[in-house]
């Protein structure tokens, strides 16, 4: 091949690799779910509220199977398929976490235990509750827990038979047995990234439950964003 | 045929009295930076030296670490200087198109190095050894698995042991258990209760039992300088005797999943007796959370809860998203 | 084996039976990698609906697997499609085609030479015989692996430069820590035996080919399979355990997971067979007069890493295997509630994983042990010591690999006995800088670009060694093991080693396999440049681990922040010395094409005797080897070899044999 044909092969193929690279980055490494924005146009001294669901599956993502967090927007008023969520540094957050989705006992029936909110309990449906025995009766779903502050607070689900059997089927829930459970807590004086999950080994099809929707952003773990 | 020339102890012709020159000259500049470098790390870094000495393990492990480093200088100076020598010394002058001369081996040199590094390399063993196994460091901090054989005085390795009430005299047992993705701690000698905090007494030997509920994490306490994997259903026991009072960081050092990088907390050593308060305050705290703990054990098998199958057959139901482990999955309580 | 007498007939790769001539056909009609890639892809489209029809129930169909068939998270389907898709793959490629003709009674294809009559650039994307052919599209595949887990690495140092502010979730971070760290362990293993040994071994040992050319060359097409199968895993959503691949994470994990356990054993098979020619040639094709002990250390090198291969690498494959099952069929060889293990996998894994490492030094050994002749002009210095050190290694390498278990909970009456063999085997090693002392002790040095980097090895080397020692040490091992000392120790050893000496093995036998010189100030540029940031950026890691730093974290201790910010920024720079290489390759290989024939380095080295690039044959005549390669600064020394003997020279080299060894 003479020198300006392979000149031009070669500029050919830098030019395939860095926009394949730039692809692969953009499209894969750092796409992720959106994150729900908390924290703008909150006043000092002003509380967020932050309005959560958990749903037994998730049909509207590639994974219908799996249990799946919803956060909603504050601004649009719309249930976001999203674990991410930014708020306010050194601010009391309440939370409303919806509960859909159906019993499973805790593996450590520790997190049973109320920590970290305002007050050290949480209310379901209004009746403030420290405790829950997941070991004796079909009480918890899921958990949201915020290592880094210490918290955590069991999400209270359905808890008969007929309820059980009859769990919301579209995701987002917007109908269907559930709990409601309110808490507060202040979010921390720093800035930075802090990780919640949930402690519930629900990972249906994967071994000791704490595979996929467990271990997956967007679905039961996320991250809570605290900016100034 | 290529003939197998030794060099001859003085060098060929007039090279004699370069080739002890050059042994000298290195043989010199050598002996200075070793010494230099030894005393350095000796007087100068050697209390600095991670992992720090505020418990016994800790001590142990930097003592470790000074020795070896000390073995180490000369060794790394004479390659060093050797080969920065021969840079100098040795490079080919422009316009030079001739061959070095023919040295193939020297027998007395060969036999020297392998002597020298065989003598090195087994005093560094004995000397490891020593460390890891006298009574005295109990085994220097590092998980033994669950039938260690080396053991502070007292140590209690059953669980009805471990359960007896704690007394200044024997080890603190704590349990750690790991799990996707924190530690949590549960004291024995205190009616188990388990709690996120780790506290630990000064001047009094302190047993981790640590075991996993999933998959395979790592404790380590980086300022009591012990480093045990957590695997499930394995118990593995590490000691040490914290002997400053401080901060602990805890980090997991085994990957565990997504949050490997941010499963980490922190402790405190406190005196004995600021520590047997904490504990009873925290006995109490917990005292609704303990009854419902399954009963201590030195391992768990999270998926089998008595309970939960009179639950089921009870209620007819199999829980959130059509179970806890469900029909096609290996674990069924 | 009798290695003094011509072979009866003519050596021919392709086998000794009459061949029809090739049917002349189109370019895109003959199998290539792009009918690989075809059949690949109806492979994969098989292998998958037979998963997804296993996994469901029904009535003649078996009970049901784990998971939802018909979803991306059916491991049997991804399994098995992989499978169908590297059969589909080899198939393709044409590797089946004469085992196809000799079954059905038909004679194979060819004109009895390795090449078939091909020419040109085609013939570096088929399957050929030729082993010269395979060396260098190792060589270009290689770079490639070497280049994108490169690339990874910049990404992990990105997400490095803050403890709390993060550019990467957390699940794509450790999806990078494991793809790097995969990418790296499982296909650099074969980065020297790959393009150098099976380039070169021949032309060393005087030969006219390798022993097993389908072999060799399946074992080079299997590398791209694994390397796609392994990136393939960002599409499953990736893996999650480094590459390590420890139970139960690994059981518990996204398909991504399958793709990691079936590339790194499919790699596993790639090194088997790989490693395997190279035995097999090196012990039977030795050239008349090529006695053990006139072999040249790259041999010697390669025949040590060959031999950890083919012990090593099979009970990879076996661990794998079972991951595999755990994970599609519900074998419970690894979990523990049900009676199996996690301790079974860390010592199979383990058992392969510390001959690995090793394998991934000798070459180097055998590299710089192999030019340090060259540019010193003297003769390697303990030329028995040096092949002894080798082999001391290579023994004593299956018998230290519970040093990565110290902490585990392992018997505590077995770590004494393994910090004792761990330490031995730095003897064997140390022996490495006996030789290259030894060889420079009044030498002439010329400081030419692969001499900078053989210079370079050393230095590195002696670092990853000594901390190695540290390691080895079962109480000092409690605080480093996990952190960020055992990353710097082995890319100490691994990179500071390996990489450098595969540089130095570019510079030097470029000239020789392509006969075009690689610029120089390029090459120095390079040189310094990677050496200073490969120091700049892992020496400080010693003391990032020594401070507290676990592996694979994205998160850090605030105070730790300014270490690590100075080794992202230099990683940046060792990056760039990477790009400034990939540059100097390929401008000089494509665009300059500076011709070098002959011998530049004035070699001794019995594969610098032929032209450059040699001829398809590698010899005329299968030479008669009269001396060893490094006998530099020997008065009339005897050439290293006679190309061209004469007929009845053989009694002559036969009885010279029997002299010697009456002598002996």
């Amino acid at each position: 091949m003479s020198l300006p044909v392979r000149v031009g092969t070669l500029l050919v193929a830098f030019l395939a690799v860095v926009g394949g690279v730039i692809f692969v980055v953009i499209h894969f490494l750092l796409a992720g779910p959106p994150t729900v924005d908390y924290s703008s146009g909150v006043a000092p001294g002003q509380a967020v509220n932050l309005m959560m669901q958990e749903d037994p599956q998730n049909t509207v993502s590639n994974h219908p199977d799996w249990v799946s967090y919803f956060i909603k927007d504050p601004k649009t008023g719309a249930w976001v398929h999203t674990t991410l969520f930014s708020v306010p540094a050194n601010t009391r957050i309440n939370v409303t976490i919806l509960g859909y989705d159906g019993c499973t006992p805790l593996r450590n029936p520790f997190w049973g235990k109320v920590t970290g909110t305002i007050g050290g309990t949480e209310d379901v449906n209004g009746k403030p509750v420290k405790v829950i025995n997941t070991w004796d009766g079909c009480n918890v779903g899921h958990t949201f827990s915020i290592p880094g502050i210490g918290l955590n607070v069991p999400m209270a689900s359905p808890t008969t038979v007929k309820a059980n059997n009859e769990l919301c089927g579209t995701s987002p829930c917007t109908s269907g047995p559930h709990q409601t459970m309110t808490f507060s807590f202040m979010s921390p004086k720093t800035t930075g990234d802090f990780f919640w999950q949930c402690r519930v080994p629900c990972g249906g099809g994967f071994l000791y439950g704490f595979g996929g929707p467990m271990q997956t952003i967007g679905f039961m773990t996320g991250e809570m964003e605290v900016v100034s | 045929m290529a003939a197998e020339t030794s060099v001859p102890a003085s060098g060929a012709g007039g090279a004699g009295e370069r080739d002890s020159s050059h042994g000298i000259r290195i043989f010199v500049v050598w002996l200075v930076v070793s010494l230099a470098a030894d005393l350095l790390i000796w007087f100068v870094l050697g209390p600095h030296l991670p992992p720090g000495d505020e418990a016994s393990a800790a001590n142990g492990q930097q003592f470790d670490i000074k020795v070896m480093s000390v073995m180490a200088a000369p060794v790394m100076a004479l390659v060093l200087v050797y080969f920065s020598y021969s840079l100098i010394v040795w490079r080919q002058r422009p316009g030079d198109e001739e061959d070095g001369p023919p040295i193939h081996n020297n027998t007395r040199i060969q036999v020297s190095w392998i002597t020298v590094t065989t003598v090195i390399v087994l005093c560094l063993f004995g000397f490891g050894t020593y460390e890891l196994v006298n009574t005295a460091g109990a085994g220097a901090g590092s998980g033994q698995g669950p039938s260690p054989i080396v053991n502070p005085p007292g140590a209690e390795l059953t669980v009805a042991q471990q359960t007896a009430p704690y007394t200044a005299s024997k080890p603190l047992v704590i349990q750690v258990i790991a799990q996707q993705w924190k530690f949590t701690y549960r004291y024995p000698q205190f009616g188990g209760f388990q709690t996120t905090y780790l506290a630990v007494p000064q001047n009094q030997w302190v047993q981790f039992d640590v075991t996993s509920l999933d998959v395979i994490h790592s404790f380590w306490a980086y300022q009591l300088g012990v480093k045990a994997d957590a695997n499930p259903e394995v118990n593995n026991v590490a000691y040490t005797k914290p002997t400053q009072l401080g901060s602990i960081t805890v980090r997991c050092a085994e990957l565990c999943g997504l949050w490997h990088g941010a499963m980490y907390d922190y402790g405190t050593v406190m005196t004995q007796s600021d520590f047997v308060k904490w504990a009873q305050h925290s006995e109490n705290h917990f005292a609704d959370i303990t009854s419902l703990l399954p009963p201590y054990a030195t391992t768990y098998d999270p998926t089998e809860i008595a309970k939960i199958g009179e639950v089921e057959l009870k209620l007819g139901i199999t829980g959130a998203n059509g179970g806890y482990y469900p029909p096609n999955d290996p674990s069924q309580p | 084996m009798a290695i003094e007498t011509e072979p009866g007939t003519t050596q021919q790769p392709g086998g000794q039976q009459p061949a029809a001539p090739p049917p002349s056909r189109a370019w895109w009609m003959r199998p290539a990698w792009h009918t690989g890639l075809l059949l690949a892809i109806v492979g994969y489209v098989f292998g998958h609906w037979l998963g997804n029809y296993w996994a469901t129930p029904g009535p003649g169909s078996p009970a049901t697997y784990q998971q939802i068939p018909s979803s991306d998270t059916n491991d049997l389907s991804i399994v098995l499609g992989y499978v169908f898709m590297v059969l589909g793959w080899l198939i393709g490629l044409g590797f089946f085609n004469d085992l196809f003709r000799l079954m059905l009674g038909r004679p194979i294809n060819g004109n009895g030479h390795a090449d078939n009559g091909d020419r040109g650039v085609a013939r570096y994307f088929r399957m050929t015989l030729d082993h010269k052919v395979v060396g260098i599209q190792y060589l270009v595949g290689m770079i490639i692996y070497f280049c994108t887990a490169g690339l990874l690495a910049m990404g992990i140092r990105t997400e490095l430069l803050s403890p709390v502010h993060h550019v990467f979730s957390s699940s794509v971070y450790i999806e990078l820590v494991g793809e790097h760290g995969t990418m790296m362990m499982m296909l650099m293993s074969s980065v020297i035996l790959g393009p150098f040994g099976n380039y070169l071994i021949p032309l060393m040992i005087g030969s006219k080919r390798v022993a097993f050319p389908r072999i060799e060359a399946l074992s080079f097409w299997l590398t791209p399979a694994a390397f796609l199968v392994l990136l393939s895993a960002i599409l499953l959503g990736g893996f999650h355990f480094g590459w390590t691949g420890y139970p139960t994470l690994s059981v518990q994990d996204t398909p991504g997971a399958d793709a990691y356990a079936f590339a790194f054993g499919l790699m596993g098979f790639s090194m088997i067979l790989a490693a395997f020619n190279i035995l097999v040639t090196v012990i039977c094709y030795r050239a008349p007069g090529m006695r053990w002990g006139r072999l040249p250390m790259f041999v010697w090198g390669i025949l040590a890493t060959g031999v950890m291969m083919v012990l090593a690498a099979p009970i990879l494959i076996g661990g794998m295997y079972m991951l595999i099952t755990d994970r599609t069929v519900q074998t419970a060889f690894f979990t523990d509630q049900n009676g199996g293990s996690t301790y079974l996998y860390e010592d199979l894994f383990w058992f392969f994983g510390h001959p690995e490492v090793y394998i991934l030094a000798l070459p180097g050994f055998g590299i710089v042990n192999e030019l340090l002749p060259v540019f010193t002009r003297k003769p390697l210095f303990g030329y028995k010591v040096a092949s002894a050190g080798m082999i001391g290694v290579t023994l004593l390498s299956f018998f230290v690999w519970q040093h990565h278990l110290f902490d585990s909970g392992i018997d505590p009456d077995m770590r004494p006995l393994f910090m004792l063999t761990t330490e031995l085997i730095s003897i064997p090693t140390g022996f490495i800088f006996l030789v290259g002392m030894g060889t420079l002790w009044k030498a002439k040095i010329r400081l030419t670009v692969p001499m900078l980097f053989c210079l370079a090895f050393y230095f590195n080397f002696l670092i990853g060694g000594i901390s190695g020692v540290f390691l080895s040490d079962v109480p000092a091992d409690t605080t480093e093991h996990g952190s960020f000392f055992v990353m710097a120790h082995f890319h100490y050893t691994i990179m500071g080693g390996l990489i450098f000496a595969f540089m130095a093995g570019c510079y030097y036998w470029l000239p020789k396999m392509m006969g075009i010189k690689l610029n120089k100030t390029l090459g120095q540029w390079h040189f310094w440049l990677m050496f200073i940031a490969f120091n700049s950026t892992f020496l400080p890691l010693f003391a990032v681990g020594l401070a507290g730093q676990p592996r694979r974290v994205f998160e850090y201790a605030r105070n730790l922040t300014t270490l690590n910010d100075w080794v992202s920024i230099s990683s940046f720079f060792l990056g760039a010395s990477i790009l400034i290489f990939v540059i100097n390759f390929v401008w000089s290989t494509v665009v300059v094409r500076e011709r070098e024939t002959g011998n530049p380095w004035n070699s001794r080295g019995l594969e610098w005797q032929t032209t450059s690039p040699p001829p398809l044959e590698n010899f005329e005549a299968v030479p008669v080897v009269l001396s060893g390669p490094y006998e530099y600064g020997v008065k009339d020394a005897p050439p290293v070899a006679d190309l061209h003997p004469p007929v009845g020279v053989l009694a002559a080299g036969l009885s010279e044999h029997d002299t010697a060894r009456a002598e002996a």
